[in-house]
């Protein structure tokens, strides 16, 4: 541990908002609603538990490995530990990362609609670009799972919608 | 059987089930009749694979000897595979593959819901998230049956010859095996006979409104559970594990 300081929750949530999702770079895994809860076991030791967005989320592993690494760098021994209970949901996403992801060009999780209202006809998506809802569903299924093709017919340009998933 | 071992052969069933039906429907990955269509199935057989993830490894610390899920995935041989035939049936036509999927995420939809009331808790909270998964993946289905069936007259043919080729595979999801019967008593496993009454339900009224006919009086087959497998399953196996196999300790 270092300089003698007390390992605290509060520390260890610091530590892990600095590591990004491996597939959308411009959040964290705190900022995603993955990290269920911290806890600190004795003055070296902390598991952290995850909560995969979905069950085969490949990049789950990723984020194994980055926490164990990034923590090790404090040299705090990190386990993590998956939690599938309760199930992770998008509501977890924290506000200010709903505007991150917009601004990097993928539409954030809006109005409850889910792949389901995707694909009958009940959305009205705003594109990150233009703000318009003149949008027009491409693909139900993105570059990745969580995700959704989309296109903009304003600003003819076509981005990713993050599904609700609830 | 003691406890243990009907806990870890309950957990195989149901970890290669999933297994080997995102196996075959992994087949379809660059092949789909379409672009969004294939990556849609592409996604249904990347969360079962992420199912039988959790379940295989679970069952490898339930045996606790060591074996973890690709020890379970990659290292057994056929016989030692506990899965329904219906799944290591061959795709066939997009027909097909559509009518065994809708079988099995109508199975799996209700299986898991049921599930989520095990006193496991680690399988009460896989089925949580796995349930809402398969929701998807059981209105994909169903509406590619309604399009097969009450479409052209090429559709409709091919759909109900694919029905009339699986149906005889559907009893074996709902025939219980000694471990299944244990895991029930203990309160782990769900009531088969409770979830084949709905799934008997909603596949004869989505099979009406996609004009197509189940066939009657049908002999089902069984014998996965026991590990006595069709010819097919061993094709898959020898492409599936063929890597580790030849190197064992191979990293990503």
């Amino acid at each position: 541990m270092q300089n003698g300081n007390v390992l605290t929750r509060d520390k260890i949530f610091q530590i892990l908002n600095s590591i990004p999702d491996p597939e959308i770079p411009v959040v964290s895994i705190v900022e995603l609603g993955m990290v269920k809860d911290v806890i600190i076991s004795d003055k070296n030791n902390v598991v952290v538990q995850i909560m995969p967005t979905y069950t085969a989320c490949p990049a789950t592993w990723q984020i194994q490995s980055d926490i164990e690494k990034k923590l090790k760098e404090q040299n705090i021994n990190g386990k993590v530990e998956i939690v599938y209970s309760p199930a992770w949901t998008t509501d977890r996403i924290q506000p200010e990362a709903l505007k991150k992801l917009n601004n990097y060009g993928i539409a954030p999780p809006q109005n409850k609609i889910t792949l389901i209202d995707l694909i009958n006809g009940k959305y009205q998506i705003h594109c990150p670009r233009c703000n318009s809802t003149n949008t027009t569903l491409i693909s139900p299924n993105g570059s990745t799972p969580c995700k959704a093709l989309m296109k903009c017919n304003e600003c003819k340009e076509t981005f990713d919608y993050f599904k609700c998933h609830l | 059987m003691n406890f243990q071992d009907a806990f870890f052969k309950y957990l195989l069933i149901l970890g290669d089930s999933s297994l080997i039906l995102a196996q075959r429907l992994s087949e379809w990955t660059g092949h789909g009749p379409f672009l969004e269509e294939d990556l849609a199935l592409t996604n249904v057989a990347l969360d079962t694979l992420g199912h039988a993830n959790v379940l295989l490894e679970y069952a490898g610390k339930v045996e606790n000897k060591g074996r973890d899920q690709d020890k379970l995935a990659f290292f057994r041989n056929g016989r030692e595979f506990f899965n329904v035939k219906l799944v290591e049936l061959p795709n066939d036509d997009y027909a097909n593959t559509i009518v065994r999927q809708v079988f099995m995420d109508a199975f799996r939809y209700h299986y898991f819901k049921a599930l989520c009331e095990s006193k496991d808790p680690t399988l009460s909270a896989l089925a949580q998230k796995a349930y809402k998964e398969v929701n998807y993946h059981y209105r994909h289905s169903s509406w590619w049956i309604k399009r097969f069936g009450d479409g052209t007259e090429e559709s409709h043919q091919r759909a109900q010859k694919a029905l009339n080729n699986l149906w005889r595979f559907t009893g074996e999801l709902f025939t219980p095996d000694e471990s299944e019967k244990i895991m029930q008593e203990e309160g782990i496993a769900p009531d088969l006979e409770k979830i084949q009454y709905i799934w008997s339900e909603e596949m004869n009224n989505l099979m009406k409104e996609a004009t197509l006919e189940i066939p009657q009086n049908v002999f089902m087959q069984t014998g996965g559970k026991q590990g006595i497998h069709t010819e097919y399953l061993d094709y898959i196996l020898a492409e599936m594990q063929s890597l580790p196999r030849m190197y064992p300790d191979a990293k990503w």
